[in-house]
């Protein structure tokens, strides 16, 4: 399987709201990470929830956050402070904005 | 036994099952209840024995942070260990003949300017085959939703103190890995062996809202 993202990507998660079971927490949805590791192909939450057996599999994706990208200054932490989380592929797409300084 | 269902459902419990050990409240919430009936069928249809549930009890407070520990004091003595374990968990566990089934275990080390810190804020997602159950605020939702949003305030409530210079990486355990936290060995522990390193490795040291405890 060829994984559609690498190492190193920036990637923006995308700001669905299916009904039903999804492991992509809310406070996460619209806000751009890099991706920092492969954490290998799984079957699909999302279908394993209802008894399905979750084919395809999906990558996941360990994705890191800046804290000031999901909070912007409303939260109790350090400038260089990060939250990182396992998001699968399906909800994330590239992130093709100009990145910004740093 | 028999089951003699009464329209009122009161404290005096007409309808069979023994009474609640002393120590134990009465359950009141809806999964008290839906545990103790599914306890109890289970049983009367022999699907399960009362002996297999408690043995099933005792193995799992056989998991405990002590091997957490173990694992920790040993990844601080064995550089070739440590190497192992933070390329791959689940084979460097298994040295040890442990094993976190169906889950990938990613070891996370922590460093004078890297500070890694656990929660689950979907649910209660916890490395429980190798740190046991997880204490009940790791499963509030005041820890889980403090936890990403003020990981510097949260730090400072449990007494630790992470320099600004470092960071903090709050990792939320969302999906199909779980997550052990290597923390930095105390100074002052040169040629301690593994047994007297692994006191020092506190449950909370290696969820990340603590660190190792000094000698």
């Amino acid at each position: 399987m060829t994984a559609r993202f690498r190492i190193g990507d920036r990637v923006v998660v995308r700001t669905d709201t299916p009904a039903g079971h999804v492991r992509t927490p809310s406070y996460l949805k619209g806000k751009r990470g890099v991706v920092l590791r492969d954490m290998g192909d799984w079957p699909n939450p999302e279908k394993l929830a209802y008894g399905k057996p979750g084919w395809p599999r999906k990558t996941n994706y360990w994705v890191q956050f800046a804290m000031d990208e999901v909070w912007s200054g409303n939260g109790a932490y350090a400038a260089g402070d990060t939250v990182v989380a396992e998001i699968y592929e399906h909800w994330l797409e590239p992130d093709t904005t100009p990145e910004t300084a740093s | 036994m028999s089951h003699e269902h009464h329209d009122d459902h009161d404290h005096d419990h007409p309808h069979g099952h023994g009474p609640f050990q002393p120590d134990i409240k009465e359950p009141t919430e809806d999964w008290e209840f839906l545990e103790i009936a599914l306890r109890e069928l289970m049983i009367e249809k022999e699907i399960l024995t009362a002996r297999e549930i408690q043995e099933k009890i005792e193995e799992w407070d056989g998991k405990c942070p002590e091997v957490g520990a173990r694992i920790v004091a040993k990844a601080w003595t064995d550089p070739g260990f440590k190497a192992r374990l933070l390329a791959d968990g689940n084979a460097g566990v298994g040295e040890l003949g442990l094993s976190v089934p169906g889950l990938k275990l990613v070891v996370l080390e922590n460093t004078e300017t890297l500070h890694h810190m656990i929660v689950c804020t979907l649910c209660s997602c916890y490395p429980r085959p190798i740190l046991g159950l997880p204490p009940l605020w790791y499963k509030s939702r005041e820890y889980r939703s403090r936890a990403v949003r003020e990981p510097r305030s949260v730090l400072a409530e449990f007494g630790t103190d992470i320099p600004d210079s470092a960071e903090v990486r709050v990792v939320d355990s969302t999906a199909d890995c779980r997550f052990l936290v290597l923390p930095r060995r105390p100074e002052g522990t040169d040629g301690w062996s593994e047994d007297r390193l692994a006191t020092l490795v506190s449950r909370d040291s290696m969820i990340g809202t603590a660190v190792a405890r000094a000698p």
